[in-house]
């Protein structure tokens, strides 16, 4: 069985011949085959392609010893490109695209020995916070099948909650790694911004987007980052920062590290259990030794007008590509250029996706650049000035995830403004280009999973990683399984 | 702040290349309304000489030689294209000028 393990495990295990490639391939497909119909997680399944690599490991005894990756199962969020295999971003725009090129980040993650079983649900072009807006229909929480399972990279987060690969690979835009992690009571990392190449990933808001691990436990989180991260020539935006084994930093120790937290930010419109959830949390981090801080992020309560302002404005340009002319869907009958553009993107978009790039083509039209992007742009330096004086105090900052645990599907789906509100404590790691972690810290009475978000300084991720491991030593939640019945 | 007109929506439908049937313009027209009304509150926060935010900083050097380099071979890429002729190379268009 593949529930339950986690990559450290099981890279044990491969590396020493206790367990095969191949065995772990096909337990991870028997379980997927028997269960995903209920959850939807996956798009995708590449079984035989998986099969032959895993095979290909076990009879390398080089690879299957030394690869940090060698034989882990690993799904894919559908938005990042995988050469000859599917990649649809869950939109009808792209149904039926096969990208030529593999992203970066697959490249290395499968240089790493990891093998990919398939392609997750998302949102829609990852614009979304419930994957409610997937073109093929919502992905389920493994806790609870009636709830979204968080967005975008839900498809990714239930797909490592409901044991069918100990790792997935999310992107997180404005929350869309951290929230779904939470959500579905798994770790989920978004590196600092430069960290990990977007060479592959389908733009959705190019000064946002970030590609980074869903796993069972923050050292799961610090092997795949190590495989993914570093320059790439491919995308300009990558540092050349010094790539650490984050795996290092993992000695169990918090002694020292001082926690930053926002009390006013987070004193506001939270659920009831998540503020419970969030103190225990505290004390326990406290316990271990970190000292806690409040701090103040005074323009952090804009950061969601300021998010759907740029990120939109970035989409709308970003998917201007989406024209019927190179790749992808072409709608019917058009007689003349423009209408063909015209008709392809009102076939092939879905609604969010059409309200963003309205909003944001209105934001960046002449007579209101002004008012909206630039101005949001400057509230935007303001948010990360805030960040930066708080690092001054403190080595992480640290709040809820999400304000409430997964709502009900269908729940918000009709009101885009109460939809956007979830993403409140997300967002500004973004905005700002800061790693941040979330780490599962409980439960509600009705047995929904609860996240803790440790936000770091720019390319430290060690110091989030070593906190969010200290604390999971401290505490079971990462061991919790949803209890999921198949027809095996 | 004034509340969109459909005449706003379609307006910017057109900007945005959207073909946009009559009940998504009255609905867009109600919701991108809210959420502006929702936004317009980084009107009130205070930007006097703050510059805005073009890029977040990452340390990056983008200069790179200038040597050739192996890019997509052209068949694979005219065939994902919904209409191609490969044999010549081009991806092909409705009729540009009516």
């Amino acid at each position: 069985m593949i529930d339950g393990t986690t990559i450290r495990s099981l890279r044990d295990d491969i590396a020493s011949g206790k367990r095969r490639a191949a065995d772990v391939c096909r337990d991870a497909l028997t379980r997927i085959a028997s269960l995903d119909p209920k959850l939807h997680a996956f798009n995708t399944v590449v079984g035989e392609r998986a099969l032959e690599r895993a095979h290909a490991i076990d009879r390398d005894p080089d690879k299957r010893r030394h690869a940090p990756l060698a034989g882990v199962p690993i799904a894919i969020k559908d938005n990042i490109c995988t050469a000859g295999v599917l990649t649809t971003a869950s939109s009808r725009m792209l149904e039926h695209y096969v990208p030529p090129y593999d992203a970066t980040a697959v490249s290395r993650i499968e240089a790493a020995g990891a093998i990919v079983i398939g392609k997750t649900n998302c949102d829609e072009f990852a614009m979304g916070s419930s994957n409610e807006t997937s073109a093929f229909g919502p992905v389920r929480n493994p806790w609870a099948l009636d709830r979204i399972p968080g967005g975008t990279s839900g498809g990714s987060a239930a797909a490592v909650a409901a044991g069918f690969a100990p790792a997935a690979l999310g992107s997180d835009t404005g929350g869309s790694i951290r929230q779904p992690a939470a959500m579905c009571g798994v770790v989920g990392l978004k590196p600092t911004y430069g960290r990990v190449s977007r060479y592959g990933l389908i733009a959705h808001a190019s000064s946002l987007d970030q590609i980074g691990p869903i796993t069972r436990t923050a050292y799961d989180a610090a092997l795949v980052l190590n495989a993914l991260s570093g320059f790439d020539a491919a995308d300009a935006t990558t540092s050349r920062e010094t790539v650490p084994d984050f795996t290092a930093a993992l000695d169990g120790a918090a002694r020292g590290l001082r926690v930053g937290v926002p009390r006013e930010l987070v004193a506001d419109g939270i659920d009831d259990e998540v503020a419970a959830a969030f103190g225990t949390a505290l004390d326990a981090l406290a316990a271990r030794g970190a000292t806690l801080v409040d701090i103040a992020l005074p323009h952090a309560k804009h950061a969601i007008p300021v998010y759907y302002l740029v990120a939109t404005a970035e989409a709308s340009s970003n998917l201007a590509r989406y024209d019927g002319v190179r790749y992808g869907f072409r709608g019917a009958d058009a007689k003349e250029l423009r209408s063909m553009y015209a008709h392809t993107r009102a076939q092939g978009f879905g609604p969010e996706v059409k309200r963003r790039i309205m909003l944001g083509t209105y934001v960046l039209s002449a007579g209101y650049y002004d008012a909206y992007y630039v101005k949001a742009q400057q509230v935007r330096t303001l948010i990360r000035r805030d960040y930066d004086a708080a690092f001054e105090l403190v080595d992480a900052v640290a709040m809820p995830t999400s304000p409430t645990a997964a709502f009900r599907i269908g729940e918000r789906a009709v009101e885009p403004l109460q939809m956007y509100l979830a993403d409140v404590f997300t967002v500004s790691a973004n905005l700002a280009g800061l790693p941040a972690v979330s780490v599962p810290c409980g439960f509600t009475r009705g047995r929904l999973p609860i996240g803790l978000q440790l936000t770091g300084r720019h390319f430290d991720e060690g110091t989030i990683l070593r906190l969010a491991d200290a604390y999971e030593r401290d505490t079971n939640w990462w061991r919790e399984e949803p209890a999921l019945q198949g027809h095996d | 702040m004034a509340p969109f007109t459909r005449d706003d929506v379609a307006a910017i439908a057109a900007l945005a290349h959207l073909a946009l049937d009559d009940a998504e313009i009255d609905l867009f027209a109600r919701q991108l309304g809210e959420i502006l009304s929702y936004a317009n509150q980084v009107q009130q926060v205070d930007t006097t000489g703050v510059p805005p935010t073009e890029r977040v900083p990452t340390d990056h050097v983008t200069d790179r030689d200038d040597r050739l380099q192996p890019s997509l071979d052209r068949d694979t890429v005219l065939a994902a294209a919904p209409d191609a002729n490969v044999d010549r190379g081009f991806f092909r268009v409705p009729r540009v000028i009516g």
